[in-house]
């Protein structure tokens, strides 16, 4: 029966394009040396691909949220404080093992952004983005101001925390490297598993078109909603371990738009929202910019800002998005394709 | 008496916050365009009074007679070379493109004025205060600031409801492809808009330079807060947007009753529970 | 004289096209029709002539000067005013408010805002209140108002009598013939074949964005129209 229904059809799904996979390869390759790292490098490498990993996972997670949710947030940085005070706090005051910490600080994130998408969930628009950016600053002021958070100064991590990791300096480095190297992965992959999964195809269902989306039976707000606690939980979960290689947190840190919003903002925008590889594409342009010109201060800043206005009136795909346009380009697949199955001349 | 106290601050409070909010609400209205510099602007024109105070010894109420013009062509010409081309994309080109100007202003001021706190001096009326029976001391400065508001939230209703550029404001508002059809040149009128909504952002900046220290790091701010009025008020209302802010400032001063520490926070969560209990505001308007 | 040309005009929406190579010319003082299904490009025509459809400049000429790629609000400027589809009041505006913004290009002409209510007197009546609060046959009559508030030379009229009741569409094609009358050159775009056939000179049948038949009204056979109609 079902082969005889398989016949009839001329087309069949493709999910995987030659490009993606021999860019699957490739990336296999660039990913067992990223892990040997430790092994052949210093620690200050380490650190700056540490940082490139959970800036690249920060940014696949906003692009979740605003380039294929539409939920277009500029207070993604509640949670990477509320991951990283979360555990300062469970660390120092409850004594817990920071492993355990760790673990989570991602779930109570995801858990703190439930009644919040309650109250933004309410404003559309421009208006969520700052009904977003009023949480964060919420979550500021209350740090700033609970005792044992630190008040204004904040926490520090103290000798004993850091030996429960390990006791040698080194030994120490080369596992918060390989655990931000995994949460980065593992991040990209519950973004790159949601996007080609039914909710995936729904959700650029939802950007497209919402109304549409709706009359066709997507549940908008539902997806949305798990978007939007799931996006959080992961956030929270890089926010800690942000934190703990930065050994200490503060209000102003942990809650900082510029450190953990604008510049993931401009990734993606450079990048090209909407796609998988725009935030890898971004990232690097910024890590280069900032390699380049941090001497020059403020103008780097104007720089990057004046950079992020023209992409969006000139080319609003980003680079990403320019190179789609001009070769149907895909690396990371997670598109339908229609293909014609070969001749079956057995009729 | 206490609580009076609290009312009468909080209200005047309002004041300011109402004229955070004008230009907020008017780009809003008219071309559906959510400035998120807004409050960039504001600190903008603060420094711009600065640099004409400190160049012609004016006094800064004096200074408005120059920051106003240069404010209403900043936004005319912002509008009109830049904006204008983001209002046809969709929710992120001028969301993104206001924030790249955001950065922009605060860097760019940074760089020109320092990390430093900066004020506007007016002289005495900025402490003195009308002493009311039953020890009420009601400042001179917050008041004037109220009645500054209320004038120009009078004088916006007067031109959109009493002239045909209101008119032709309104009409746009409703339907942008229509009020073309009708023969109004939309991108001359948003530019005009935010030349006006600039006027107002202008005047706060500099009341708002007089009443506290700035400095570049201060617009996210003044966005927050106006964004707050304009909610708490509801979409579409002028007057509405008074009321926001009162009943913000109330909110503020009830904290800071309780704990100086606690006056933004007190607004923040009072923000949140009447957007949580009434979503649309106190007095909804627009059925955008 | 011939005020409206259209040459080889071909209409977009982004990648779609609408109308294929269409050639329609109207004479000063005439009443065109435009008819034709859902679908057929009607109003993309329409939108095209008033300058809210972007095409190349010389695919539309009026007084014999390209204006495919003006902009709507140039056009109004130039004489051309639309009745659009749907009527479309401004709904916080007024009934007055709304015929005063039509006059907003500032041409100068016999319209005025005392000629529109002498030719609505209904409207006179309801002047004060919200647009929203009128009938449909009321809204109507204020869009066409609104529209000759500017003193066009040309008025296109979109589907009049869209929604409305058959009483209520004869009292505004009656209106209308006054308007003709005064000498205003009107395109009108109907699906109800047999107003548009009587209140025009000349008919345009559309089908599929292509020009399927025209023809002057008079005594015209309705069962060719009929085929031109759907295509047979």
């Amino acid at each position: 029966m079902t082969d005889l229904a398989a016949d009839r059809e001329p087309v069949r799904v493709e999910r995987a394009t030659k490009a993606s996979r021999i860019f699957a390869l490739v990336a296999i390759v660039v990913l067992a040396v990223l892990v040997s790292l430790p092994w052949w490098s210093d620690a200050g490498w380490m650190r700056l691909v540490a940082e490139m990993a959970y800036y690249v996972a920060l940014a696949q997670l906003w692009n979740l949220l605003a380039g294929y949710a539409g939920l277009v947030s500029v207070g993604q940085q509640a949670y990477v404080g509320l991951g990283g005070y979360m555990l300062f706090y469970l660390t120092g005051v409850w004594n817990v093992n920071v492993y355990v910490a760790l673990l989570l600080a991602g779930p109570f994130a995801g858990l703190v952004s439930i009644p919040v998408s309650f109250a933004v969930f309410r404003l559309r628009g421009a208006y969520f983005a700052i009904g977003t950016w009023v949480v964060s600053e919420v979550f500021s002021l209350l740090a700033s101001l609970i005792l044992v958070l630190g008040a204004g100064s904040g926490l520090s991590l103290t000798v004993p925390i850091l030996q429960e990791i390990s006791s040698d300096r080194d030994v120490r480095d080369t596992v918060l490297y390989l655990m931000t190297l995994g949460a980065s992965l593992f991040v990209f992959g519950i973004v790159y598993f949601l996007l080609r999964s039914r909710h995936g195809l729904a959700l650029t269902a939802i950007r497209d078109s919402e109304p549409a989306s709706a009359s066709l039976g997507v549940n908008t707000f539902r997806t949305k909603f798990i978007i939007y606690v799931a996006t959080a939980a992961c956030t929270g979960l890089i926010g800690g371990l942000i934190f703990l290689q930065k050994l200490r947190i503060s209000p102003e840190a942990g809650f900082s738009i510029n450190d953990w919003t604008v510049v993931v903002i401009f990734m993606v925008v450079i990048g090209g929202i909407g796609t998988l590889e725009g935030p890898f594409i971004g990232m690097l342009v910024y890590i280069v910019l900032r390699e380049l010109l941090a001497d020059y201060g403020t103008y780097y800043l104007i720089l990057l800002g004046v950079i992020a206005i023209v992409i969006m009136l000139k080319a609003p795909m980003g680079l990403w998005g320019w190179v789609v346009h001009r070769f149907d380009l895909q690396l990371f697949p997670v598109g339908r394709r229609l293909a014609l199955k070969p001749d079956q001349s057995k009729r | 008496m206490q609580w009076l106290n609290i009312l009468i601050q909080g209200s005047l409070l309002g004041g300011i916050y109402a004229l955070f909010a004008i230009g907020l609400s008017l780009s809003f209205g008219i071309m559906r365009l959510v400035n998120i510099a807004h409050g960039d602007f504001i600190v903008l024109s603060g420094y711009v009074a600065l640099v004409v105070v400190q160049g012609t010894g004016l006094d800064p109420f004096s200074s408005l007679l120059i920051v106003v013009p240069v404010m209403f062509i900043v936004g005319y010409v912002l509008q009109r070379g830049l904006l204008n081309q983001t209002l046809s994309g969709g929710l992120l080109p001028p969301l993104l493109v206001t924030f790249g100007i955001s950065i922009i202003i605060q860097n760019g001021l940074l760089q020109g004025f320092g990390a430093y706190d900066h004020r506007l001096q007016e002289g005495p009326i900025e402490t003195a205060s009308l002493h009311l029976p039953g020890s009420i001391d009601i400042g001179v400065f917050p008041l004037l600031v109220f009645a500054v508001a209320i004038l120009s939230i009078a004088s916006l209703q007067f031109l959109f409801y009493r002239t045909g550029l209101g008119r032709a404001f309104r009409a746009v508002s409703d339907d942008a492809y229509t009020a073309e059809l009708m023969g109004i040149d939309n991108r001359k009128l948003y530019a005009l808009a935010l030349g006006i909504a600039m006027v107002f952002t202008a005047i706060a900046g500099v009341l708002f330079g007089i009443r506290t220290i700035f400095d570049p790091a201060a617009g996210p701010i003044r966005l927050i807060l106006a964004f707050e009025a304009v909610i708490i008020g509801g979409l579409g209302s002028l007057w509405g947007t008074l009321v926001g802010g009162i009943v913000l400032g109330i909110a503020q001063s009830v904290g800071a009753a309780l704990d100086p520490t606690w006056q933004i926070l007190a607004g923040h969560l009072a923000f949140l529970a009447i957007l949580i209990v009434r979503p649309n505001g106190l007095f909804p308007r627009t059925r955008d | 004289m011939t005020l409206l040309r259209t040459q080889n005009l071909s209409a977009f929406y982004g990648d779609f096209q609408a109308l294929f190579g269409i050639d329609v010319t109207v004479e000063q003082g005439e009443t065109v029709a435009i008819i034709g299904a859902n679908g057929a490009g009607k109003t993309t025509l329409l939108r095209s002539i008033a300058g809210a459809l972007t095409t190349a400049p010389q695919s539309v000429l009026f007084d014999d000067a390209p204006i495919g790629d003006k902009t709507p609000h140039d056009i109004v400027r130039l004489g051309i005013a639309m009745v659009p589809e749907g009527r479309r009041l401004f709904q916080s505006l007024s009934v007055e408010e709304n015929l005063m913004l039509g006059a907003h290009s500032g041409r100068a002409g016999p319209w005025s805002l005392k000629r529109v209510y002498e030719l609505f007197p209904r409207l006179h009546e309801l002047r004060h209140l919200p647009s929203t609060s009128l009938s449909g046959g009321q809204q109507q009559m204020a869009a066409v108002g609104r529209a000759l508030m500017s003193n066009p030379r040309l008025l296109l009229c979109d589907e009049l009598s869209l929604g409305l009741a058959p009483v209520i569409i004869r009292d505004i094609y009656q209106c209308l013939g006054a308007i003709i009358g005064e000498g205003t050159t009107v395109v009108l775009v109907e699906q109800d074949i047999n107003r548009a056939l009587d209140a025009s000179t000349r008919f345009y049948c559309l089908q599929e964005g292509r020009l399927a038949l025209t023809a002057p009204t008079k005594n015209f056979d309705r069962a060719a129209l009929t085929a031109a109609y759907f295509g047979m």
